[in-house]
């Protein structure tokens, strides 16, 4: 019949976790990422926001790239390629990390999976194929394979994540640390496990063959029944990332490949990424360009916001008082926070002005009419949200 | 010896709230509470092993979104989760969801009703106005009516304004609402008796008031003022039970340098000259504070911990005939397993949120009826929700507990006081109501613990087990709590206040009662005020 379908070349690809999830997406608020079907939530977005803080929930990561990395050069793509000195990275540990063009503007973030002595696996939002090829030029052993299709991925995050793990009997899984990997038997394949996420929470992240995602999906679900499991989709985990003070593309950056305009796309160290960049490596790309940035000082600086009131500041521009004169800054991404009970945003500043007051003018609806506020903004250092069992091990049931 | 800045007696909710912010304000502050646990009715206790029980008060909606912010519960462990899918249950065995898809919960009226479907709208929003103007008042000190002070004129411009916004139809509106019945004030929207019944149930929780009483229609605002993250109306569940809030406040209190003394009963309010001066506890011991401040309600505070020669005569009989009448009892049970409800389908959503056993306005005046005559129905009002079926912390996984809130249940039975085997038989007339309406329940209990008025008064001071420190009429309300002229947390006693949900703007775990008279008494001692002022006047 397919070919019979005249929008055929216009309909979205399907996760191989679709099957469960479509009949569970109430609401049919669906969206797209990555050419994939993708939900913006399930049955509510708020109810799923409160599963990732209360109980546990699931997240498709099927859309993100995962590209695999193997050969003896492996390491040395990679080391040329990102900021941070992946030599450090142990068998069976993750890293975060991020790759710039030779200008130190950045591409994107992502993560690294140290899987073998030269096997790695590199996950991150955007395709970048084109882009490993080209980091990969005068290597030669060396293959660089997509496996985005055939490896499916799914987020679970939430201070329940660990009893459903365990439930489902990955044995000794509370003692996985923070950015460990553990691998298991599952179904005559292997299950991959890793303590990493993007909800700022205790969670992890399972990896599994395409054909297994079901069985996988129909394990995970019957373990957590009795622990509160729920998918979410875009809404909630935007909401988490935000309360974590995690960056998103498109929101806090905009990847440097496809910025149009000069210098509308930024730095690690605009994006508070410094940690990220290692001067000790004796070559990466984008390194004498931000060598000259860290002296100089970034222009802008990416910072985390408490407002005054409980108005969201979305696309607010910063002022350095309350008349509003002179901008320094523009807010990235913003909301009301459930769980820390703070009206919170990320935003770029002009670096010069962080030491000095900040006000964000808001506009906010009332019944269609808008209404205008100037609301004064303190710097935070710390994520608004960092329960201590993220970081615990062993990991705490609830 | 030692003397304080300040003692509180009661680690109540309000009573750690007002010590917080009176310790942040740099005053020595000692909480002194007569039970070896705090928070009062707003407790969790662990009376089954593994069950954790919210004793008393079971959901927040009230709590003081700026207050919760401000003293950084979050950060000292508060996390509050709304809930969704109310479920109320008709006598005639039919079913009222409240679901939480706009479009949804229209289809659903309209199955009742088609007229009701539509007037929904029409009703949310006249509630709405009404608890909007409320709400801008929680947070406020009530302006003395008979007072020339600047800042009582201040004050009452600031009310006048308020209900000058509403428009003239309005106002007239808004003054019939603080006098009339629930039942009366829903006749004016809906025709459908279950549709009335679940929206008429705020306005009977707690009040020794009936559906068709005079003044419940007040008793339905104050249960749909409150919110959870600006969601007005809505309702949460304090991860860990309610104890949590009490228990984030006492952290705060605690970071501030605050002390709090548990097993710690006063006896009575130490009193020279018509100046507080200090407390005696039961064990004997005497404390001594610049200023008392009493988190217990006004009919035990004045006729309990103070002695009549030292009190004007007016003010004991104002006490003394507080309305603080008991009306409300509560079973919790542990459960095996999940129940379920008879004409619900399995939806996960619905079938684990709340349920109200409504029945009909017939039934909830009937169950009232009975509490008149000193007795209980034997078709009680239950307002039920499974705390478990949300919260992983409260109960062992795959095993739940059930809260029920009973209305209506006597403070003394017309045969005599509470026994051990009425309280018993009381637990059993909820218990076999629940089976009616969820076959198999009774096979399903593990534990449970049933309160009568009896119960809640003897454990945690709530004169006749009122929830709410004192009924909430226009009498007692506003400038007139706990009594008028005493409106402003001062007490006719030189160093003397009070702060819990006897004072402005009563029951309810907001915690707007204990900051409300730390600002007062920071205002007398010419210190700062730390206490934030609400964040809802956007709206
Ligand atoms: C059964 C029940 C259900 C309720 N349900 C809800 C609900 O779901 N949601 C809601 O918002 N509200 C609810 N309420 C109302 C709410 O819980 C109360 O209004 C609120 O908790 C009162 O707080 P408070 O700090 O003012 O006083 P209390 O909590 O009454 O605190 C007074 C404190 O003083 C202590 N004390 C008493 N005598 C002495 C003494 N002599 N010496 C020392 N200490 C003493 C007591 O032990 C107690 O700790 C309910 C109340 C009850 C009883």
């Amino acid at each position: 019949m397919e070919h019979t379908d005249p929008f055929a070349g216009e309909r979205l690809k399907l996760s191989p976790f679709h099957a469960r999830q479509a009949p569970m997406n109430l609401r049919d608020a669906w969206s797209s990422w990555n050419s994939y079907k993708f939900a913006d939530y399930y049955y509510d977005a708020q109810y799923e926001y409160f599963c990732i803080r209360n109980t546990c929930g699931t997240y498709d990561i099927c859309p993100m790239q995962k590209y695999e990395i193997r050969g003896a050069d492996a390491l040395a793509m990679l080391n040329r390629m990102v900021t941070r000195d992946v030599a450090k990275l142990k068998l069976d540990r993750v890293t975060y990390c991020c790759w710039c063009t030779d200008e130190g503007r950045m591409i994107d973030d992502g993560t690294i999976f140290r899987l073998g002595d030269d096997h790695y696996m590199l996950t991150c939002g955007s395709p970048c194929l084109a882009w490993l090829r080209q980091s990969a030029l005068g290597f030669t052993e060396l293959t660089v394979r997509d496996i985005s299709e055939e490896r499916a991925g799914l987020s679970l995050q939430g201070p329940t994540a660990c009893a459903v793990l365990k439930a489902m009997g990955l044995a000794a899984i509370e003692q996985l640390k923070p950015f460990g990997i553990l691998h298991f038997d599952f179904r005559g394949d292997t299950l991959m496990v890793s303590r990493t996420g993007f909800s700022g929470d205790l969670g992890y992240e399972l990896w599994i063959d395409r054909s297994l995602a079901l069985d996988l999906w129909d394990a995970l679900y019957s373990a957590g029944e009795h622990h509160g499991i729920h998918p979410y989709g875009e809404a909630a985990t935007n909401m988490a990332r935000l309360e974590a003070g995690f960056i998103m593309p498109a929101m806090e950056f905009n990847e440097a490949l496809k910025t149009v305009n000069f210098q509308l796309d930024q730095t690690p160290f605009e994006l508070n990424l410094g940690w990220l960049v290692d001067f000790r490596k004796p070559h990466f790309n984008g390194r004498s360009a931000l060598l000259r940035e860290r002296d100089k000082g970034p222009k802008y600086t990416l910072v985390k916001l408490d407002i005054e009131g409980n108005k969201p500041a979305n696309d607010a521009i910063l002022y350095a008082d309350r008349r509003c004169k002179g901008e320094i800054g523009y807010v990235t991404s913003a909301m009301w926070s459930p769980a820390a009970k703070a009206n919170i945003a990320l935003a770029m500043v002009r670096t010069k002005y962080l030491a000095g007051d900040i006000f964000a003018e808001i506009y906010y609806p009332k019944e269609l009419r808008p209404y205008r506020k100037v609301a004064r903004c303190t710097v935070r250092d710390k994520p608004f949200w960092a329960p201590a069992r993220t970081r615990q091990t062993p990991a705490p049931d609830r | 010896m030692k003397r304080y800045d300040a003692i509180v007696i009661g680690a109540g909710h309000n009573g750690l709230t007002n010590a917080a912010y009176l310790a942040r304000a740099g005053l020595d502050v000692v909480v002194l509470e007569k039970n070896d646990y705090i928070g009062g009715a707003a407790v969790t206790r662990e009376l089954h092993e593994g069950w954790h029980y919210s004793s008393c008060s079971y959901v927040c909606s009230m709590m003081r979104q700026s207050l919760h912010r401000d003293l950084d519960l979050s950060r000292h462990g508060l996390l509050l989760v709304p809930y969704l899918g109310t479920v109320a249950f008709g006598d005639d065995g039919n079913t009222l969801i409240d679901y939480p898809d706009e479009g949804a919960h229209y289809l659903e009226l309209q199955r009742h009703s088609p007229h009701d479907a539509d007037a929904m709208s029409r009703f949310q929003a006249d509630l709405g106005r009404y608890a909007q103007l409320i709400r801008k008042t929680l947070m406020r000190t009530p302006p003395d009516p008979a007072s020339f002070k600047p800042r009582d004129i201040r004050e009452i411009l600031f009310l006048a304004k308020e209900f000058w916004a509403l428009g003239e139809r309005e106002l007239y509106e808004y003054m019939r609402f603080f006098t009339m019945s629930a039942a009366d004030f829903l006749e004016d929207y809906f025709e459908n008796d279950l549709i009335k019944a679940a929206m008429a149930s705020p306005g009977i929780i707690g009040t020794a008031l009936g559906v068709q009483s005079p003044g419940s229609a007040y008793i339905l605002l104050h249960h749909v003022m409150g919110d959870v993250d600006g969601s007005v109306g809505a309702w949460g569940l304090a991860r860990g039970g309610m104890g949590a809030i009490s228990h984030a406040i006492a952290n705060a209190l605690r970071e501030a340098g605050g002390e709090i003394r548990t097993c710690a009963g006063v006896e009575r309010i130490l009193v020279r000259n018509g100046t507080t001066v200090g407390v005696a506890l039961e064990n004997g011991d005497e404390l001594h504070a610049n200023i008392v401040v009493s988190n217990l309600d006004a009919k035990r505070t004045f006729t309990r911990l103070l002695q009549p020669e030292e009190l004007p005569p007016r003010i004991l009989e104002r006490a003394r005939n507080f309305k603080i009448r008991g009306s409300s009892g509560k079973v919790n049970i542990a459960l095996s397993g999940l129940p379920r409800f008879k004409g619900l389908p399995d939806n996960r959503y619905i079938n684990r949120g709340g349920q109200t056993f409504a029945g009909s306005l017939e039934t909830m005046e009937r169950a009232y009826d009975a509490w008149k005559r000193g007795t209980w129905s034997e078709d009680p009002f239950i307002e039920s929700i499974i705390p478990s079926a949300w919260d992983p912390t409260v109960a062992p996984a795959g095993k739940h507990w059930m809260s029920n809130f009973v209305q209506y249940c006597p403070p003394e039975l017309a045969d005599g006081p509470w026994t051990p085997e009425k309280r018993d038989a009381f637990g059993q007339t909820v218990i076999n109501k629940l089976e009616r309406y969820s076959p198999g329940f009774k096979d399903l209990i593990v534990h449970m613990e049933v309160r009568t008025p009896h119960e809640i008064e003897a454990e945690i001071g709530l004169t006749q087990g009122n929830i709410f420190q004192g009924e909430l009429t226009i009498d007692q309300l506003l400038f007139n709590r706990p009594f008028p002229g005493y409106g402003q947390y001062r007490m006719p006693l030189r160093n003397f206040y009070m702060c819990g949900s006897s004072t402005h703007p009563g029951g309810g775990v907001s915690a707007a009662c204990g900051a409300n008279a730390a600002r007062e008494i920071l205002r007398d001692l010419k210190k700062p005020n730390v206490v934030p002022d609400d964040d809802c006047y956007d709206e």
